[in-house]
């Protein structure tokens, strides 16, 4: 019984990060993209006059995207049509079953894993699910019974297939350093340091492997500088040209779901997951206190700072717009305060002493917070890298998938395995 | 990457080493966009998007936006029908009624005076053709909207309180 609330608990969790995160991220592609172009980016909506610096828009969007007519092609194959925006989103979020999020956590008395599913074969897991990815594209291709579609679906699955093969190939050159094809094992291996200074990270031991992988993983998600199955420039919008209303949405939010993934998968095999580099988790356990009390002055220092912008930004933009929006510097500004008092008065007060309980729940939030902030780096890396390159022509993306990809991939297995075999 | 089919020297430039394995070129993009995001983020005030409701673009003097009739000082529309703008019009937005006027120093006056905004292209030719002085495109209104086309067909009344605000 625990176990089933255990795993349910993570898979919570997860649904949680998925989505907070898919909003965060279409609000950081919006943004971004404004910033890199010299532009504003949203700004507008707002609730109660509290714009969030544009973070209201993508909530407005779902509501809008709710309440818009779902217009549907006529000729449409109807059962695999409504199927295959689930089946992308299903897919998407699959794939975190076997993503370590953590080393475990004591609850009590027991120790949970903070893993959904620890399965021997994670790894053949991971590249199983990430080509049923594909399915639901072609899907949606297929059954929208248009050429334009069925172009982005077929251009889906060959891109895929194409780059598959040269992410298994650099996943196995991971699997013969680790020896494993466990990723809860590949990520505890990469806590190690060699030579004593150097933190055993996949992209230490693994550094062409790690361009190999990031590069298909980027192939693998649709996303720019490969997003050629949407090709608005040549076939419309691709596989989902069809789609509107929540059936859209969801290929969009599909989008930024496989965002998630790409980013912790290329955090979980190439840069140590939930591990902080020269900070093994006894180290944090040892020094608690000591650790939640950096924490706490980190707090309180970056949230003073911010409040003081939000302050220069109220005295600046008094009487600005005239209406609710004039408050959001002040309300900013309370906001931040409050944070950094509650950091300071738990500093001073020290409401707490740190047993054993306490120091293992101050490491495996600090893990955790570690893995997300790496998924969230690698995220943006996607969206950075859509705003500064072009997009591959087709025959450009075979070619560095099939002449340069595959032996680059195929060299690095067996220089690896040589290498190991040396050792 | 070859470049069969394109004429000499179009696209086939000896690339350097670090240019071909291309990754370099990619971190140096995303040093120039990330530059670019910085730099925004620093100096948000300096960036040159215009927040258009509540800030507007200020024009030159000579901007030519939505039309005026001017009036003589008993309030009575300077126009005498002379059909000379309506003539000129490139657009064909003008139409005139003309009416005998009373004072008989004063041939003619307009009975409806309409330009039909949508037809307008704004070149300023009938202030120019006016012999009176009686049209100008000096309000410098710019934001022209209307919510049907017959909206948007001007009369008289309407072109005589269309007065300038004052920044011209």
């Amino acid at each position: 019984m625990t176990i089933v609330f255990d795993t349910l608990a993570k898979i919570g969790f997860f649904f949680v990060l998925i989505m907070g995160l898919v909003v965060v991220l279409i609000w950081m592609e919006r943004k971004g993209a404004a910033f890199i172009q010299d532009r504003t980016g949203p700004n507008r909506a707002s609730i109660g006059g509290v714009r969030l610096a544009g973070l209201v828009h993508p909530v407005a969007d779902v509501f809008k995207l709710l309440f818009k007519e779902d217009v549907a092609p006529a000729n449409r194959h109807a059962a695999l049509y409504n199927l295959a925006p689930w089946l992308v989103m299903t897919v998407a979020m699959s794939t975190y079953a076997v993503i370590p999020f953590g080393d475990y956590l004591t609850v009590a008395g027991r120790r949970v894993p903070l893993v959904a599913a620890d399965l021997s074969v994670g790894l053949l897991y991971v590249l199983a699910i990430a080509s049923l990815a594909t399915y639901g594209v072609v899907m949606a291709g297929w059954a929208s019974n248009n050429k334009f579609t069925f172009l982005g679906g077929i251009r889906a699955t060959s891109q895929m297939i194409s780059y598959e093969i040269s992410m298994g190939l650099a996943l196995m050159g991971l699997v013969l350093v680790f020896s494993s094809l466990r990723l809860t094992d590949i990520v505890a291996g990469q806590g190690d340091l060699i030579w004593g200074f150097l933190p055993k990270w996949g992209v230490v031991v693994q550094p062409l492997g790690f361009i190999l992988f990031i590069v298909a993983v980027f192939a693998e998600t649709n996303r720019n500088p490969f997003d050629l199955p949407e090709g608005e420039s040549e076939i419309v919008a691709g596989f989902h040209l069809e789609y509107s209303s929540m059936k859209f949405a969801l290929f969009f939010m599909a989008e930024y779901a496989h965002m998630v993934i790409g980013a912790s998968l290329i955090a979980t095999f190439y840069f140590g997951g939930y591990q902080i580099p020269w900070l093994p988790r006894p180290l944090i356990e040892a020094n608690a206190g000591l650790i939640l009390t950096l924490k706490l002055i980190g707090v309180a220092l970056i949230s003073m700072m911010i409040a003081m912008l939000f302050f220069r930004r109220a005295q600046k933009e008094k009487g600005k717009f005239g209406d609710a929006r004039d408050r959001e510097p002040v309300l900013g500004a309370g906001l931040w305060v409050l944070v950094a008092g509650g950091a300071l008065a738990g500093l001073v007060l020290k409401p707490w002493t740190i047993g054993p309980v306490g120091a293992d729940m101050v490491a495996s939030l600090l893990q955790v917070m570690a893995f997300v902030a790496k998924v969230v780096f690698f995220a943006w890396l996607f969206i950075w890298v859509r705003w500064t390159l072009p997009r591959f022509r087709y025959d450009q993306l075979m070619h560095l998938g099939w002449k340069v990809w595959l032996p680059l991939g195929l060299a690095n297995l067996v220089v690896t395995a040589l290498v190991m075999a040396i050792v | 990457m070859s470049f069969e089919g394109l004429p000499k020297g179009s696209g086939d430039k000896k690339r350097s080493f670090l240019e071909s394995i291309y990754l370099w070129e990619v971190l140096r993009g995303l040093g120039v966009t990330a530059g670019h995001l910085v730099r925004n983020i620093l100096h948000t005030d300096d960036m040159p998007t215009m927040q258009y409701p509540e800030e507007k673009r200020v024009y030159g003097g000579r901007f030519r936006g939505r039309h005026r009739l001017m009036k003589r000082e008993d309030g009575s529309p300077k126009c005498v029908a002379c059909q000379m703008c309506s003539t000129y019009c490139p657009a064909d937005c003008i139409t005139i009624v003309g009416g005998e006027h009373p004072d008989p120093k004063i041939e003619k006056y307009p009975v409806s005076f309409e330009i039909d905004l949508l037809r307008c292209v704004y070149c300023g030719l009938c202030e120019e053709a006016c012999p009176c002085d009686a049209i100008r495109l000096d309000t410098g209104i710019y934001e022209i909207a209307a919510d049907s086309r017959e909206k948007f067909v001007v009369d008289k009344d309407f072109l005589l309180t269309n007065d300038t605000d004052g920044t011209f």
